[in-house]
């Protein structure tokens, strides 16, 4: 079901398929003949593979590694060890948060699952066979999982490797906002709650693993790097830089890629035993991983452990926030965070509401577990902020008996506020916020539903209605903020108009299933005027595609889609000198509808976009530059600001614990939308990631460092039985600084949805005395609440 | 390891297609890796996500699961066997026009699974659909369009869902 208060003004035909139009994708129908080009379809004459020991232990000493057998094993090509990389000084690598990470162990290994040795071998099987005859002495050392431990005073040090004044499992200490004025304000407050929430770890698990086939060409002295990257023009800097290799003579591609989700963000050290292993035989090496390695070995999301305290009149006027938390990081930081944001964007974390004061800090710490934190289809911990700031905001609701609807309309920033500055130093661009949460309490009927709770409740049944009304914040960034690495996280657009009229126009960014190669075809028929299917979207060859910081964070619509547009507009401007010629008129005398410029006045002496794209090779103007092709490198001037309301209801079975999602409305505002259909979809996706950690995904470990959901056995991904029926809405409040007025939308629901389900689960058992229970919300989990409280079927 | 190898002939896509395989070769590496029909994918280990999802004698069957051996003599259809020369099949083509796909990775699977469900039963409820898809995983799209492609299929898509996309609900202003 779809909400819809007006029709679309739409400035294009359907033929054109501007802005607006549900546009079928380019993309699909390679994908649905099972036509496209993953990574593991790939096949490059006189190819090896690349296969990967891991340690079974999650901290032990290395004593040695026999690699006699494995060389034995038919098809055996070679076996790499630690020591064979020390050699070269490639035994560590730099993460993308400027730590550190071990291709391969020399002496320790520092989590289960880590990479120990690489086998390379003339087929995938003799590969795999190589792996089992490698035979590796372990001493198994203590194990630390809790990063609290971490913490403790006689902890043993994970990371001697660190600088002198670093000897602590203490990563970094970052904190903003004003902590006096944060406790004078709590201290002042008439009610004051405070709150242990924890955010497990969990895994983006893309249905698609990563891979690469690294191609060395000594003759040319050319590396070829195909591989499941979200950023290839990062990676060829940092292989650059890391490897010695002449840049020009590094080309990664990408090709389709099957998720992403922030997870193939990172290096992972596969990526390089392949580059290693292809430089040494002068062989295409191909490494995939399997599904069990991804998800004990790839970077996790998550794990956050939040301490927050919230102050607040009686009357419910929210005066104070102060947050502290602990970020587990595994052994090593390889988060993707930009540069100047260590936790991210966690201080984001006063979410919709005007908050006087509020303080944050985030400590990140190293444990022996698998390195991240990625996101996990979010925008730099947003949703670790966001899910914090909806409980607390929910607790103090039904702490001061206020309609936690209430309690939001009466805290909102007003659109009038707009821009606003939260007291951590963000500027919201735009956002109205009651109007989305008014219309998503209409359509799912809200005041009905508490009266039937009352009834229920009165009946021993357990029903509960939660909200989220979450203010999301994508499109890194501006470049006096935003690098990652030292890349500033600008993004880019190159546009070649052919001379019959059609077009080719390259992206920085990449697409994994976003449906980039047919909504910024989109952005340039709106701009330009061609039909959708006349123009042609590349991206991900870093040979020809202009340089990009890719796509991640919800940065793709309001990065790179703000410079396609602004590239379609140069075009535009020149095409309208070339109409000027043509029309032998004034530039400043023509004006430019559905695709053509026309005289004022006049608009029978008009040329068409295509008539100047032809008269641009063959009949220019003296003086002007023969062709019509633009580039733009968009330096964003301020994040965008999606955001919306959701609201959920949940029946709870009393004799099983189930948490069955009865409705769920989501209500969302991503600015203009390019393409209703895929941003629907989008929604789609996006709440069903966030359903999946609220009642399913969890990655946890047993003291001893062991991966206790390793496999699809143990790691729950939602089926098409358990993910509910989803019913969306919209409200339209353009980025006011955006070219197109568009903010990004792949990542909202997933941000959205965990807080209204965690919600609606602890309103439903709040009566009983329940605050707080921490996400999966797994049947064992709330029928021990229930046994615990006395509730039985 | 060359000396057990057996040799097989399988029907693939109504061709009959040998080879020479050690009797431990999946057969969803036999498709991918010896005859070169990549749109089968492998998504896990455990037999959980169904992207490797084929018909074998007209039964859904995962391929990570099967030996190539135990294919021999069999008949197997992929995705590559689905479209008619240009002509796609019916459920391709629904899956285009409902946005039933995004990465495209778990479509193929995904495609194999829902012919086999509705050639059991051509027209199932959104709950026998849902049911029926249950035992393949895609990560992009919640499903939504995947349970409207097949009701395209099955004839029974909700009236208000069976406009063409174009006419997609969104309120701007």
């Amino acid at each position: 079901m779809a909400s819809e208060t007006q029709a679309p003004k739409l400035q294009t035909t359907p033929e054109v398929g501007g802005m607006g139009h549900s546009v079928k994708r380019k993309e699909d129908p390679r994908f649905i003949r099972g036509a496209g080009t993953y990574i593991d379809d790939l096949v490059l004459p006189g190819m090896l593979w690349l296969d990967i020991v891991r340690s079974p232990y999650a901290h032990a000493t290395i004593n040695g590694i026999d690699s006699t057998a494995a060389l034995k094993v038919p098809g055996v090509a070679a076996v790499i060890t630690g020591a064979d990389l020390e050699k070269a000084g490639l035994h560590w690598m730099p993460t993308l948060a400027g730590d550190k990470q071990m291709v391969l162990p020399t002496h320790t290994v520092m989590y289960q699952s880590q990479e120990v040795a690489a086998v390379v071998a003339t087929s995938r099987y003799a590969a795999a066979d190589g792996v089992a005859a490698v035979e590796v002495d372990y001493d198994p050392l203590p194990v630390i999982v809790d990063p609290f431990k971490a913490l403790e005073p006689d902890a043993f040090v994970l990371r001697p490797d660190r600088a002198p004044d670093k000897q602590t499992n203490r990563i970094w200490h970052w904190e903003s906002g004003d902590e006096a004025a944060a406790d004078a304000g709590l201290a002042a407050a008439e009610h004051r709650i405070e709150e242990d929430i924890y955010i497990p770890r969990i895994h983006v698990a893309s249905i698609e693993t990563c891979g690469c086939i690294a191609d060395w060409d000594a003759i040319r002295g050319q590396m070829t790097l195909h591989m499941t990257s979200q950023a290839p023009h990062a990676i060829r800097t940092v292989l650059a830089l890391v490897s010695g290799l002449p840049e020009q003579n590094i080309r990664v591609i990408t090709h389709d890629i099957g998720g992403g989700f922030g997870g193939k963000v990172p290096v992972y050290p596969g990526y390089v035993l392949a580059v290693v292993a292809s430089l040494t035989t002068g062989k295409p090496v191909k490494w995939i991983e399997d599904r069990s390695e991804n998800l004990q070995a790839d970077s996790f999301a998550r794990d956050y452990h939040i301490h927050a305290e919230m102050g607040a009149t009686k009357a419910g006027k929210i005066t104070s926030l102060k947050v502290t938390t602990i970020a587990d990081h595994g052994y090593t930081d390889a988060a993707a965070d930009p540069t100047k944001f260590p936790a991210g964007l966690f201080n984001v974390i006063t979410g919709s509401y005007d908050f006087p004061n509020a303080f944050v800090e985030v400590d990140g710490v190293y444990t022996n577990k698998p390195p991240g934190g990625v996101a996990y289809r979010c925008s730099f911990r947003v949703t670790e902020a966001v899910h914090a700031i909806e409980r607390m905001v929910d607790i103090m609701a039904h702490d001061l008996d206020i309609d936690p609807g209430k309690l939001r309309m009466d805290n909102f920033i007003q659109p009038e506020q707009m821009p606003y500055k939260t007291p951590t130093g963000w500027e919201y661009d735009s956002g109205d916020y009651p109007r989305a949460l008014k219309l998503a309490m209409e359509m799912i009927g809200y005041d009905d539903l508490r009266k039937e709770q009352l009834e229920k409740r009165a009946r021993g049944e357990l029903m509960g209605i939660g909200i989220s009304s979450f203010t999301e914040i994508v499109g890194a960034g501006p470049s006096h903020d935003f690098d990652i690495l030292g890349l500033k996280m600008f993004d880019s657009c190159e546009i070649r108009v052919h001379p019959t009229g059609k077009v080719l126009a390259r992206i920085g960014v990449q697409t994994q299933g976003q449906g980039h190669e047919t909504t910024f075809a989109q952005i340039i028929a709106e701009e330009l005027g061609f039909p959708v299917a006349d123009v042609k979207i590349e991206y991900g060859d870093t040979d020809t595609a202009p340089y990009g910081l890719g796509t991640y964070a919800s940065r793709s619509t309001p990065v790179a889609g703000a410079a396609t547009a602004m590239a379609a507009r140069k075009i535009r401007e020149k095409a309208r000198h070339i109409a000027a010629h043509l029309l032998e008129a004034n530039a400043d005398d023509l004006e430019w509808t559905n695709g053509k410029f026309s005289v004022k006045g006049s608009p029978e002496q008009s040329k068409t976009i295509q008539e100047i794209a032809f008269a641009a090779y063959t009949n220019h103007p003296q003086g002007m530059e023969a062709g019509l092709e633009a580039v733009n490198y968009y330096d964003p001037p301020n994040l965008t600001f999606p955001f919306g309301s959701y609201i959920c209801v949940v029946d709870i079975d009393k004799g099983t614990g189930q948490v069955k999602i009865r409705r769920f409305v989501a209500v969302d505002d991503c600015g203009n939308i390019i393409n209703p259909m895929i941003v629907d979809g989008q929604i789609h996706g996006g709440l069903t990631m966030g359903f999946a950690p609220a009642l399913l995904e969890s990655m946890t470990y047993d003291e001893n460092g062991n991966n206790m959901a390793g496999t699809f056995m143990d790691y729950l991904l939602p089926t098409a039985v358990e993910t509910p029926a989803w019913e969306l809405g919209k409200t339209v409040t353009p980025s006011p600084h955006h070219p197109i007025g568009a903010k990004g939308v792949g990542e909202s629901a997933t941000v959205g949805a965990p807080p209204a389900i965690n919600n609606a689960v602890v309103d439903a058992l709040w009566h009983l005395g329940v605050r707080n229970i921490d996400i999966p919300l797994t049947p064992q989990k709330i029928w021990a609440i229930l046994q615990e409280k006395g509730v039985t079927a | 390891m060359s000396d057990n190898r057996k040799h097989i002939v399988v029907k693939v896509n109504g061709e009959d297609r040998e080879a020479d395989v050690e009797p431990r070769l999946l057969l969803v590496h036999l498709l991918r890796d010896v005859y070169g029909l990549t749109g089968t994918h492998i998504g896990c280990d455990t037999s959980n996500c169904g992207a490797c999802t084929v018909h074998v004698d007209g039964e859904s069957a995962k391929s990570c699961t099967m030996l190539a051996v135990q294919a021999d003599g069999r008949e197997v259809k992929t995705i590559e066997g689905m479209a008619d020369g240009a002509a796609l099949h019916p459920l391709q083509q629904a899956f285009w026009d409902q946005h039933g796909l995004q990465c495209g990775f778990c479509t193929p699977g995904m495609i194999m699974q829902a012919a086999w469900l509705l050639g059991r039963n051509a027209t199932p409820t959104e709950t026998q659909i849902r049911e029926g898809i249950s035992g393949n995983l895609c990560r992009c799209t919640g499903y939504v369009n995947i349970v409207k492609a097949i009701q395209q299929v099955a004839g029974t898509l909700p009236h208000a869902e069976s406009a063409p996309v174009e006419a997609a609900a969104t309120i701007v202003d």
